[in-house]
C-alpha cells in the first residue's frame, strides 16, 4: 500500500475542487483510503490519517470513525502523535460518547509526564472537553499539579481547576488548600488565572465569598501596582499594563464587594483612582473603565462614588465609537431606576443617540428615554420621541407608540396636549398601535368632557384623510358616533370649527363599512356608531336603511348587531333613546397598557354594553348574589362589602335583550366560593387596588348562617412561595350569628392575574 | 457563569476555519449556531457595533466580533460580559496569529490548521483568557514547534 498522501497535498486537491459534488468524491475517496490504512494498525502514518480527518472534519464532514485512532494517538509516545490525537479527541470527541472514557487513563498519566509540554496538552484537552466523570476521576490530579512552581503549567493547572468545578461544583472544596498563597504570585498569566479561579470560587459557594473576603485588601494592592507602575512591555497594551488583569481584578472585587460594606469600602479609594486615572483614548482604557463603572454600581460605594460612573457612562455616550456608546447606554438603563436624577443629567446626550445609525444602539436610546420622562420635559421628550416615532423602523413603532401613550397618560401637562399628542400617534403610526389601546384611548376621550367637540372634530378630519389605519379608524368611529351631534353644531371652542352636514358624516360611516381597507372589527365599530347617530342625528331613515341592509350582511358579526339594531327600531323604540344615550365616565382600572380591560367575546368595543355602566373594579353579578344571600338570612350586615360605585342594573325590560351579554364582568378572575359548610361560608372576591393597580386585593367573605355564634374562627392562607402577601387584618374573630366578616388580603398581582 | 462559549473564525463565505467550543453541543446545534452566526454577522457592516446581542437568536449570550479583511473572528460570551475587554481580547489573539505565521493570510489558516488551534490554546482555556502577553505566548509557540 503505497504511504498515503500528505496533509498539504490533501488540503491543495480538495481545494482545487470546483463543484461541492467534486469535493464530496474527493473527500469519500480519501476516507475510504483512510479507513483501509487504519485496519493495517500502521503507526507510521496514523498521525497523518488522523490530521487529515480533522481537515475533512472541519469541512463539515463525517469523521467519527477516527475517534479511536485519535485515543491510540494519545497513548503514543511521540509527541506529534500525541498532539495531533489530543486535537482529535477535542473536535471529534465529547462527553456523549462512552469512548471519551478511555481517554481517562491517557490523560492521568500524561499529567504526571516529564515534559511540560505533554502535561501542557493533556490539561488542556481536560480543561476544555473534559467530562464529569473525567473530572471526578482525575481531580486529585489536578490538585496535585497546583503546587507546582513551573509558571507554564500553573497557569494551565489553574484554569483546568475552572472547568473541574465548573464540571463538579461538590469538588471545590478540595481546591481550598491550593489556594492559599494565590495571590503572592508575580507572574501575570499566573496571577490571571488565580484571579479567574477566585472568582468561579466566589460566584459558586457563599461561603467561599466571605472565606476570601479577606483577600481584598490585596487585590486593591496589586491593582495599584498595575496602575502605577511604569511601562511594561510583555503585558503592555497600547500603554497600559495588562489590561486584562485590571478587568478581572476589578470583577472579582466586584463581587466581593457585592452587598458588603466593609469590603465596598475599602475599595472605594482605588476604584476612583482607576476611574479617574485611566486613558481613554483607545478602547483599551474603556474597556478597562467599563469594567469599573459596572463595579461600582454594583456594590456598596459611595453616592460620589456612583455619581462620578455614571458621568463616566455620560462621557461614553459621547464617544465617537458606537462599541463605547452602546455599552453605555446599555448600562445607563440598568442604572436609571436607582440613580435617575444622574441619569437624568445626560438626558440631551441620550435622546440624540436615537439619531444613531445603528439598531441596537437606537432601541437602547428609545427605552432609555421612556424611562426618563417625568412631568419637567414631558414636552421636550415627546417632541423628540414623536418626531422618532415618525422615522423610525416598522420595528420600532409599536414599542414606540405604546410607550407614548403610557407617558403621555402619568405626565400629560393638559388634556388638549394629550389629546393632540394620541392623534399624533394615531396618523403616523396608526397601524403599528396595539389593539388594546383602542379602548384606553376611547376610555380617556370619555374622561375628557371638555375636549369632545375638538376630538370629535380632529377626528373626523384624520378620517376624511386616511382610512387605512384601523385603530384610528375605530377610535375615530366610535367617537363620532358617540358625539357626533357636536360634530355637525359645530362647537369646537379650541379651534376653528368645520361645517359638516349630517349627511355627509353618515357617508363617510358608510364608505367605512363598505371599504375593503377596513377590517371585520372596524366595520363592526362603524355600524354602531351610525346606529348611535340615530339618536343624535334627524335623518333617521337613512339610518334605518342602513341598518336593515345589513341585516343579511355575511359577517355574522355584522348582521347580528344590523338584526338587534333593526328590533330597537322596530318593537323597541321607546327604549331607544336611553340605550344610545352618552356614555358616562369610565374609571379606569390601571394605569398600565396590556392588561388592562379585558376582552369580552373578542371584541373591545363597550358600545352595545352602554346601558350596563360597566364598572372597571369588581363584580356586578356577585354583588347581586351576595345581597341576596344576605336576605335570605334576613339578618344585619355587619360589615358592608368593599366598593363603590356600582349602579345597579336597569331592571327594566331592556335587560333581557342585553342579557345575553349580562353577565359579562369586566374584572379578570370571577369570585369564588371557597367552602360552604355547615352553615359557614367563605367567599373569595377579586379586584385590583386603587391606588397600586400592581396589588389585587383579596376579599374573603365569611358568613354565619347558623342559629348559634361562631367563635374562635381562625382563618389561615397557605400562599406558594412565590408570591409576596400580607394579611392585612388578623383573621381571629368573632362571627356573630348571621353575619358576615370580611378581610383584606393583598397580594401581589402577577401571581393573580 | 461567565466564560466563552465558542470560538468562531469564518471568512465571508460562510467557511469555517475554526471552531473551538468550550460547552457541549449537539452536532446539529452546532451547525446551527455556525450558520447564525454567519447570518448574522455578515449582514453588518461599519455602522453597526461589534456586538450581536438578539434575545431570539442567542438566549442569554452574545456575540463579540470583528472583521478582518475577509474573516470574520467571533467570541461566544455570556450577556454579563465585558463586550469591550474582550473585544481587546480578539485583537490580541489575531495580533499574536499574525505575529506567528508572519502576516498571516486566510491560507495560512486553512494549511496550518493544527498549529491555529494550538495558538488558541495557548491562550485560551476552559472558556477563559489565559495568556495575554504577546511575547510569552510567541516563545511557547516556537518551542512546542521546535519539538515537531
Amino acid at each position: 500500500m503505497p504511504a498515503p498522501i500528505r496533509l498539504r497535498e490533501l488540503i491543495r486537491t480538495i481545494r482545487t475542487a470546483r463543484t461541492q459534488a467534486e469535493e464530496r468524491e474527493m473527500i469519500q475517496k480519501e476516507c475510504a483510503a483512510i479507513r483501509s490504512s487504519f485496519r493495517e494498525e500502521d503507526n507510521t502514518y496514523r498521525c497523518r490519517n488522523v490530521a487529515k480527518l480533522l481537515y475533512m472534519h472541519m469541512l463539515g464532514y463525517p469523521a467519527h470513525f477516527g475517534q479511536l485512532e485519535c485515543l491510540k494517538l494519545i497513548a503514543s509516545q511521540k509527541f506529534t502523535d500525541k498532539r495531533i490525537g489530543y486535537l482529535g479527541a477535542m473536535l471529534l470527541l465529547d462527553e456523549r460518547q462512552d469512548v471519551h472514557l478511555l481517554m481517562t487513563n491517557c490523560i492521568k498519566n500524561d499529567l504526571n509526564h516529564s515534559t511540560q509540554y505533554v502535561q501542557g496538552l493533556a490539561l488542556c484537552t481536560l480543561g476544555c472537553m473534559g467530562s464529569s466523570e473525567m473530572c471526578r476521576d482525575l481531580a486529585g490530579e489536578v490538585e496535585k499539579l497546583l503546587k507546582t512552581s513551573n509558571s507554564y503549567l500553573r497557569k494551565k493547572v489553574t484554569l483546568c481547576a475552572v472547568h473541574v468545578i465548573r464540571k463538579v461544583p461538590e469538588l471545590m472544596e478540595m481546591f481550598l488548600p491550593a489556594t492559599k498563597n494565590l495571590l503572592s504570585e508575580k507572574n501575570h498569566g499566573v496571577l490571571h488565572t488565580s484571579v479567574v479561579l477566585l472568582t468561579e470560587m466566589c460566584e459558586r459557594s457563599p461561603d467561599m465569598l466571605s472565606h476570601f473576603r479577606k483577600l481584598v485588601p490585596q487585590l486593591v494592592r496589586i491593582l495599584k501596582n498595575l496602575i502605577m507602575s511604569g511601562y511594561s512591555p510583555e503585558h503592555d497594551v497600547s500603554g497600559i499594563s495588562d489590561p486584562f488583569l485590571q478587568v478581572r481584578i476589578l470583577r472579582l472585587l466586584r463581587i466581593l464587594g457585592r452587598s458588603d460594606d466593609d469590603s465596598s469600602e475599602a475599595m472605594n479609594d482605588i476604584l476612583a483612582q482607576v476611574a479617574t486615572n485611566t486613558e481613554t483614548s483607545k478602547n483599551v482604557g474603556n474597556a478597562i473603565l467599563y469594567e469599573t463603572v459596572l463595579t461600582i454600581m454594583d456594590i456598596k460605594s459611595e453616592s460620589g462614588l456612583r455619581v462620578l460612573a455614571i458621568n463616566i457612562l455620560g462621557r461614553f455616550l459621547l464617544n465617537n465609537d458606537k462599541n463605547i456608546r452602546y455599552v453605555a447606554l446599555t448600562s445607563l438603563l440598568k442604572t436609571v431606576q436607582t440613580d435617575h436624577n444622574a441619569v437624568q443629567r445626560h438626558r440631551s446626550t441620550i435622546v440624540d443617540c436615537l439619531k444613531d445609525l445603528d439598531v441596537s444602539i437606537k432601541r437602547r436610546a428609545m427605552e432609555l428615554s421612556f424611562a426618563l420622562v417625568n412631568g419637567n420635559n414631558i414636552r421636550g421628550m415627546m417632541k423628540e420621541l414623536l418626531y422618532f416615532l415618525d422615522s423610525c423602523d416598522p420595528e420600532f413603532k409599536a414599542d414606540c407608540a405604546s410607550g407614548v401613550f403610557l407617558a403621555a397618560e402619568k405626565y400629560a401637562p393638559s388634556k388638549r396636549w394629550h389629546i393632540d399628542t394620541i392623534m399624533r400617534v394615531l396618523t403616523t403610526a396608526g397601524s403599528y398601535v396595539r389593539d388594546d389601546s383602542v379602548p384606553n384611548l376611547i376610555q380617556l376621550i370619555t374622561n375628557s368632557v371638555e375636549m369632545h367637540a375638538y376630538t370629535v372634530q380632529r377626528l373626523y378630519k384624520a378620517l376624511l384623510d386616511d382610512i387605512s389605519q384601523q385603530p384610528l379608524v375605530q377610535v375615530s368611529s366610535w367617537c363620532i358616533g358617540e358625539y357626533g351631534d357636536l360634530l355637525v353644531s359645530g362647537q369646537c371652542e379650541e379651534e376653528e370649527p368645520i361645517q359638516v352636514t349630517e349627511d355627509e358624516v353618515l357617508d363617510v360611516l358608510e364608505g367605512l363599512l363598505v371599504s375593503n381597507l377596513s377590517t371585520p372589527v372596524t366595520r363592526g365599530y362603524a355600524l354602531t356608531a351610525i346606529m348611535k347617530l340615530s339618536t343624535r342625528f334627524s335623518s333617521v331613515n337613512r339610518i334605518k336603511k342602513v341598518v336593515s341592509i345589513y341585516g343579511s350582511s355575511i359577517d355574522v358579526e355584522l348582521q347580528q348587531r344590523a338584526v338587534e339594531y333593526n328590533a330597537l327600531f322596530k318593537k323597541y323604540d321607546h327604549m331607544r333613546p336611553a340605550l344610545l344615550e352618552r356614555m358616562p365616565i369610565m374609571e379606569k382600572t390601571a394605569t398600565n397598557g396590556p392588561t388592562e380591560i379585558v376582552q369580552t367575546n373578542g371584541e373591545t368595543e363597550p358600545s352595545v354594553l352602554d346601558t350596563k355602566h360597566p364598572p372597571p373594579v369588581t363584580q356586578p353579578a356577585n354583588q347581586v348574589r351576595a345581597n341576596d344571600l344576605l336576605d335570605l338570612l334576613g339578618g344585619n350586615d355587619v360589615v358592608p362589602v368593599i366598593q363603590t360605585t356600582l349602579p345597579t342594573k336597569p331592571a327594566s325590560a331592556g335587560g333581557e335583550l342585553l342579557d345575553l351579554l349580562g353577565d359579562l364582568s369586566l374584572t379578570g378572575i370571577p369570585p369564588m366560593t371557597a367552602y360552604n359548610k355547615n352553615g359557614l361560608k367563605i367567599e373569595f372576591t377579586f379586584e385590583r387596588a386603587n391606588p397600586n393597580p400592581n396589588i389585587a386585593v383579596i376579599t374573603i367573605h365569611a358568613s354565619n348562617s347558623t342559629e348559634a355564634d361562631m367563635t374562635d374562627f381562625v382563618f389561615q392562607a397557605a400562599v406558594p412561595k412565590v408570591s409576596r402577601h400580607s394579611l392585612e387584618l388578623i383573621l381571629k374573630c368573632l362571627i356573630m350569628k348571621h353575619s358576615r366578616v370580611n378581610s383584606l388580603f393583598n397580594q401581589n398581582c402577577a401571581t393573580v392575574f | 457563569m461567565n466564560k466563552i462559549r465558542f470560538i468562531l473564525i469564518q471568512n465571508r463565505a460562510g467557511k469555517t476555519r475554526l471552531a473551538k467550543w468550550y460547552m457541549q453541543f449537539d452536532d446539529d446545534e452546532k451547525q446551527k449556531l455556525i450558520e447564525e452566526v454567519h447570518a448574522v454577522v455578515t449582514v453588518r457592516d461599519a455602522k453597526h457595533t461589534n456586538f450581536v446581542e438578539s434575545d431570539e437568536v442567542f438566549r442569554n449570550f452574545k456575540i463579540i466580533y470583528r472583521r478582518y479583511a475577509g474573516l470574520y473572528f467571533c467570541i461566544c460570551v455570556d450577556v454579563t460580559d465585558n463586550n469591550l475587554a474582550y473585544l481587546e481580547g480578539i485583537h490580541n489573539f489575531v495580533e499574536v496569529l499574525n505575529e506567528y505565521f508572519h502576516n498571516v493570510c486566510e491560507l495560512d489558516l486553512v494549511f496550518n490548521f493544527y498549529k491555529v488551534y494550538t495558538v488558541v490554546d495557548e491562550m485560551f482555556l476552559a472558556g477563559e483568557i489565559r495568556e495575554t502577553s504577546q511575547t510569552k505566548v510567541l516563545k511557547q509557540l516556537l518551542m512546542l514547534q521546535s519539538l515537531e
